[in-house]
């Protein structure tokens, strides 16, 4: 039978534990909301400039831009946008996982944004060619930067085609791994069609398929108009990742202090059974000792 | 209904504008473009400045930066960094915003920095251009 100094050792430390866990749960749950927030203001643009760029590219006629243009894949990159720090449940290991069933033979670059995502390509040994950061609160400059590394990498033809993986923010309880195709740009899917839930603020309707005028003339516009997509599309995965982040540690700090609190009450049962048990132990000997004498 | 355009209006953290209208006034690239309703398809790109929609002889100003705008027969898509409805407009916070960004760039920046400041003054110019319209004794 445990000691009652021993057990009552456990409880304080069980109890510190969960004081911590509970603050970074708040913590989380404050910071939750605002990357929530941003992640779901962004979609309606992203969702528009998806849905014109998918009908002028389908109608381009003549005109062609180097990012359009797919050739044969015989190097693939993967930008990974993970978090940097854990206790965030299974977020980062479950879009790994997706991530390594996408490359068995490791013929893939990497580019990371998030330390996670750099340890899991040092330690499974494969190829990062650029790592960058984001922080709490994405700046589009951050997003910038991303780009235009995928983006000249892709020019100077060191790799074939790119894709971005990152988790997809559901709602508080679900963030879905998702690997979306970054260059080159060719079938468009919407970006966050497959998400269900949460109200994208009003989908914006399709129009059937038409040729469109461009003023000025098409490389111009398309010229600025493609970068910008690909900026906002890298923009858009680190929202969605930061809000991803932030819901999947709120909740498993959640679970965490709830197991904590389970756990001290487990215990303080244990201890005062221990308590009693001796209190018991030392009236019966002080009952036969007076008894004897 | 063909003898309406809607206009949407959105930037990366809201939808801005949604609404059925006669016409909008557009700042292009290359000069002011008037849209009417069952215009060519036509995508093009526009600079910092105002878009008037006209519903009903009502006119709705609103001060945008520079984006894209895709425009239907029946809708206007306005896809843009920043927009501002006319009323929403602080013009106390607009003019400071404006100095702000016009010493910033007397200082010695780099070029990523000086675009993003060279936005910011625009974007405060084409508030304060909206604002002064209506109210010229500003």
């Amino acid at each position: 039978m445990p000691s009652t100094r021993d057990l009552r050792r456990r409880i304080k430390s069980v109890k510190n534990t969960s004081q911590i866990t509970r603050a970074m749960q708040m913590v989380a749950a404050s910071k939750m909301r605002k990357a929530q927030q941003a992640a779901l203001s962004g979609r309606p643009y992203a969702e528009l400039m998806n849905d014109v760029l998918s009908q002028v590219t389908s109608n381009l006629g003549e005109f062609s831009h180097p990012l359009l243009e797919s050739r044969p894949v015989k190097k693939k990159a993967i930008i990974l946008v993970t978090s940097d720090k854990g206790l965030c449940g299974g977020l980062n290991s479950n879009l790994l996982r997706e991530v390594a069933k996408l490359d068995p033979d490791r013929n893939t670059l990497y580019i990371t944004a998030g330390r996670k995502g750099s340890q899991f390509i040092a330690r499974t040994k494969r190829e990062l060619t650029a790592e960058f950061q984001y922080s709490d609160v994405p700046a589009f400059t951050e997003a910038r930067a991303l780009s235009k590394f995928a983006i000249s990498l892709f020019e100077e033809g060191k790799v074939d085609q790119v894709d971005i993986a990152f988790t997809n923010f559901v709602n508080t309880l679900v963030q879905k791994p998702t690997v979306f195709p970054f260059l080159p740009i060719g079938e468009f899917r919407s970006f966050t069609g497959d998400v269900k839930g949460e109200d994208m603020g009003g989908a914006l309707e399709t129009n059937s398929l038409v040729e469109y005028k461009f003023e000025p003339a098409p490389s111009t516009v398309m010229g600025s108009l493609i970068p910008h997509y690909l900026n906002f599309v890298a923009f858009q995965s680190l929202l969605e990742a930061k809000a991803s982040e932030h819901s999947a540690r709120m909740v498993a700090m959640k679970s965490a202090t709830d197991n904590a609190k389970q756990l001290i009450k487990d215990l303080t049962l244990e201890f005062n059974k221990v308590r009693q048990a001796s209190i018991t132990q030392e009236i019966l000997e002080i009952a036969t000792a007076a008894l004897a004498v | 209904m063909a003898n309406m355009l809607t206009l949407e209006i959105v930037t990366p953290e809201k939808k801005t504008f949604s609404e059925e209208v006669d016409m909008v006034t557009l700042p292009g690239v290359e000069g002011e473009m008037g849209i009417f309703p069952n215009h060519i398809p036509l995508l093009t790109q526009i600079s910092s400045g105002e878009v008037v929609a006209r519903k009903g002889g009502q006119d709705t100003l609103l001060a945008v930066g520079e984006g894209f705008v895709e425009i239907t027969d029946s809708r206007v898509a306005i896809m843009t960094d920043m927009a501002v409805r006319e009323e929403d407009i602080d013009l106390v916070k607009a003019e400071e915003a404006r100095k702000r960004a016009e010493e910033r760039l007397q200082e010695k920046l780099s070029d990523e920095e000086e675009a993003t400041t060279r936005a910011a003054l625009l974007h405060s110019l084409a508030q304060l251009k909206v604002k002064r319209r209506r109210s010229p004794n500003h």
